[in-house]
């Protein structure tokens, strides 16, 4: 129920007063609800759920945990190398 | 797709795997909280390849298997009224009802469409002005901003034919009355992550500090399971009890305060009965008194139900944690995701469902012996 997921903004327009947009969802574009991300730009990755994007994704996070995931374990393994 | 595939990385998951394994010294109870989590990690065998001892409880973070009975009674009402299109999202229609559910009444003729986004539903009522559409709003935190937008609209539009049937329920009071109940045995939170991105993670140091429990902000991809374990097990080692997000891509300490703006204006907290737990206080939203013309109990007269549920359905004690879905005698016998006896069964997020859909129909401890 709470699955969301993540695309890239494609544009951004009015509709009936509310801010909208195309969201582009590896390959399959959609009409998505910007109003709750006043700041999100086009080129922006953001979280989309039943239609609104809810989160824009913040890239610099993004890398740091996977760098976070790369480095996992590297001090035990050389450790254990040298004992 | 960009951040989905970097996140279900299979070296990099026995990395984490190898790391959760070196920090386990001890048994620890885990409870992810969200149904999407649940899934996830059944989908992916994550806790048939976690240390023996370390036990993920499901949690009762799934819309559809928590919304009370009497609420699909109503729908069901309101569903079989002439005139009437209701609307709501696909996997509430196989729930069932006291004696029916959506599918069925669709099947006799009523006029229930399955939309994608409450905008969905707001759009048949601007292109069927003399009959009354109604949407089914139910979720947790997450949709609760979705839902509220249509109401807004609404209101703005002057769409007098349109009205919401709203059952929405609250986590934070759902993770306290876990760690208050006597049969608790969660030891550590992965939090909804979805939430929190609406939310924020602000209400939690509070119920953290209170149990002495540690919660962990959690993601949906195998990866962000596995992280928020890890983490979860560091600190129960350590014996801390902090509120960390593993999820930073996508949550924030604060939220989404466009979002929580909106909700503070369109609902307001109610006491909410969860199907197979009972009535948590302060655990749901309806609507607020200025939204009120909107609300289809107020709209529709829908008295006098009395409900009934499976004598053999066990859900509340799987939404509870108590008893793993392979302990219900009626799991894979009488009650399939076709033909299901309880709400756990029937949305791809309840642990019955996930259970049966990825062939879990015996207990690791049976195959362990076996």
């Amino acid at each position: 129920m709470c699955l969301a997921v993540p695309g890239q903004v494609k544009d951004i327009f009015e509709a009936g007063g509310t801010r909208m947009g195309r969201v582009n969802f590896g390959g399959i574009t959609k009409e998505v609800c910007l109003a709750y991300l006043p700041d999100i730009r086009v080129g922006d990755y953001t979280i989309v759920h039943v239609g609104f994007a809810i989160s824009k994704i913040d890239e610099e996070s993004a890398e740091k945990t996977l760098q976070m995931f790369h480095d996992l374990g590297l001090l035990e393994e050389e450790l254990g190398g040298v004992t | 797709m960009k951040y989905l595939n970097e996140f279900r990385d299979g070296e990099t998951a026995q990395k984490l795997f190898r790391e959760i394994a070196r920090v386990t010294t001890k048994p620890w109870a885990l409870m992810e909280v969200c149904g999407g989590q649940t899934h996830s990690i059944i989908r992916n065998g994550i806790d048939q390849l976690l240390p023996a001892g370390i036990e993920l409880i499901h949690g009762p973070g799934c819309p559809v298997c928590v919304t009370p009975l009497e609420m699909i009674d109503k729908a069901l009402a309101i569903a079989s009224k002439p005139g009437v299109i209701f609307s709501s999202f696909g996997d509430m229609l196989r729930v069932p009802g006291s004696e029916k559910d959506l599918f069925r009444i669709k099947g006799e003729g009523a006029d229930v469409r399955i939309v994608y986004s409450p905008l969905d539903a707001l759009k048949i009522a601007r292109e069927n002005a003399g009959r009354q559409v109604v949407f089914f709003g139910i979720g947790f935190e997450t949709t609760a901003p979705a839902n509220a937008m249509a109401v807004s609209l609404a209101a703005k539009e002057r769409l007098d034919n349109f009205s919401v049937l709203i059952s929405h329920v609250l986590v934070p009071p759902a993770m306290e009355a876990i760690m208050t109940s006597p049969i608790n045995r969660v030891q550590a939170f992965l939090a909804a992550g979805h939430v929190c991105s609406v939310m924020g993670y602000w209400q939690y140091p509070l119920l953290a500090e209170r149990h002495g429990v540690p919660v962990v902000i959690t993601g949906f991809e195998p990866l962000d399971v596995l992280d928020g374990i890890r983490r979860a097990v560091i600190q129960l080692e350590a014996g801390t009890h902090e509120v960390e997000n593993a999820y930073g891509r996508v949550v924030s300490f604060e939220g989404n305060k466009p979002a929580q703006e909106m909700l503070a204006r369109v609902f307001e907290v109610t006491d909410r009965v969860w199907r197979g737990i009972g009535m948590i206080p302060k655990s749901g939203w309806r609507l607020s008194r200025e939204y009120r013309d909107y609300d289809a109990e107020y709209r529709f007269e829908v008295s006098g139900l009395v409900t009934k549920e499976s004598p053999l359905c066990r859900s509340g004690e799987v939404l509870q944690g108590a008893i793993k879905p392979t302990e219900c005698p009626a799991f894979g016998t009488v009650c399939t995701p076709r033909s299901p006896l309880g709400a756990t069964m029937v949305s791809s997020e309840g642990a019955c469902a996930a259970y049966y859909n990825y062939g879990r129909f015996v207990n690791i401890v049976d195959m362990a012996i076996a």
